[in-house]
């Protein structure tokens, strides 16, 4: 668009790089060990890359900057236009599942941005993991703009484009690749250190009952014991699982998670040995403790998987959790059986 | 798909041919290839892939496609159990992200 006056009265539009910078890298290495990962937001409106036109494609993203960088990343040379959702710093598909990635804030945007003004299309181009809460119809009716739902990742958008706005059936599928699962891990395992913290003193409180005495040496013993058998828990069901994920035996997270952690307490069997008072009675205990944090940490990773259902979770938590919370405090009985016999 | 399968026999996902018009908008937002072309409609190919995001519900002009949506989250579930509510993931409500002008 040479020379063409530039007109104050709708909003400017913020340009866009397509190059990450060491920031931005440093940025998403951050979130993903989930330091300051509620407030990577980005502020919501149009955003130029490349200078687009008034035939420039519209893209459409969320608010949640390592979602808008990894668009951004993959746009190149094109000229586009990129409208940027309110979605309170959510990632594209977690946001579109609560609604906030919906017709009502795209409409609303439409008409914040005065999109009807700056191009001459009425076509907007929508991650199609936004679809759960994006629906076209309501965009169209709200405010005449067709929804098109691109691929699912943007390293293929340029490809759809230059088909005509097709996507390759394999552009439409949802993967869960080892690096998708990988770089999940950290905050997969952060998220737990609280509860097993808790876990953990609750067991050393315990440990330091005596017939006539209270002994703090024994209790503080005890949590330390504790925490490393919930460690091994917390790795075989945060960790292994979600590494080996379509190789650990099961379907249930829950049972996979079990699975895992029967695994890691077999392996590192002769280490216990060699370091604590080794009765069946105290492996039975810690191996239940052992069972229930690795099934209960693996089963909490359905919230990062890519393809369980809200049924399939009700379903397996209904069975599952019971039998974590009944394994937990039966290590917790057999502990306290040890000590008083 | 790509070899992940979860629990069999569970979605709710529904579908109604009658009221289908065959648009096929469904097709191309489900990101596991739950649905087919059928005829000139639809059909439930693999219902076990569905993880019921309700995308195609959402996109379905007609109504012909129904699933009670939502995320499949153990601590969604856990934390709306906790505080009765909705499976809700803690992540987003605890934390309205104020936003950085940069």
């Amino acid at each position: 668009m040479p020379d063409t006056p530039r007109d104050f009265s709708i909003p400017q539009p913020t340009p866009l790089g397509t190059k990450l910078t060491w920031q931005d890298y440093w940025g998403a290495v951050k979130v993903r060990w989930n330091w300051g990962r509620g407030n990577y937001a980005m502020q919501p409106g149009l955003y130029s890359v490349n200078e687009p036109d008034a035939d420039s494609i519209v893209l459409l993203s969320s608010n949640y900057k390592l979602s808008l960088d990894m668009l951004r990343k993959h746009l190149g040379r094109m000229k586009a236009w990129v409208l940027v959702l309110d979605t309170r710093g959510i990632n594209v598909w977690c946001a579109a599942g609560k609604g906030t990635f919906g017709a009502a804030e795209v409409v609303r945007q439409v008409k914040s941005v005065q999109l009807a003004q700056r191009v001459r299309h009425r076509r907007l181009v929508a991650p199609q993991l936004g679809a759960p809460g994006l629906s076209a119809q309501e965009v169209k009716t709200g405010c005449d703009f067709e929804v098109v739902f691109g691929p699912v990742r943007a390293q293929d958008l340029q490809a759809f484009v230059e088909a005509g706005f097709r996507a390759t059936p394999r552009m439409r599928r949802v993967e869960f690749s080892l690096g998708d699962r990988l770089v999940l891990i950290p905050v997969e395992v952060l998220g737990h250190l609280k509860l097993l913290a808790i876990v953990a003193l609750v067991f050393g409180l315990v440990d330091g009952l005596f017939r006539n005495v209270y002994s703090v040496n024994h209790a503080i013993a005890g949590a330390l014991t504790a925490a490393f058998f919930l460690a091994l828990g917390l790795f075989a069901g945060s960790v292994l699982t979600p590494l080996l994920l379509p190789w650990v035996p099961g379907r249930a997270f829950s049972l996979k998670g079990a699975v895992a952690g029967l695994v890691v307490f077999i392996g590192f069997g002769s280490i216990f040995r060699t370091v604590l008072v080794w009765t069946p009675l105290v492996a039975a205990a810690w191996l239940l403790l052992v069972l229930a944090t690795a099934s209960f940490t693996a089963m909490n990773f359905t919230g990062s998987s890519t393809y369980t259902s809200l049924s399939g979770v009700k379903k397996e938590m209904s069975l599952a959790l019971p039998l974590q919370a009944l394994a937990a405090v039966a290590s917790l009985v057999l502990l306290i059986l040890v000590r008083f016999r | 798909m790509n070899g992940f399968r979860y629990l069999k026999n569970v979605t709710t996902l529904r579908f109604n041919p009658e009221r289908c018009n065959g648009c096929r908008l469904c097709l191309q937002v489900c990101p596991h290839g739950v649905l087919e072309p059928a005829e000139k409609r639809i059909k439930i190919g693999d219902a076990d892939a569905c993880m019921e995001c309700g995308a195609c519900a959402r996109n379905c002009p007609t109504q012909a496609l129904q699933v009670k949506a939502g995320v499949g989250c153990a601590g969604a579930l856990l934390t709306g159990w906790f505080y009765r509510t909705e499976p809700t993931c803690d992540c987003a409500c605890r934390s309205a992200a104020p936003v950085k002008t940069k």
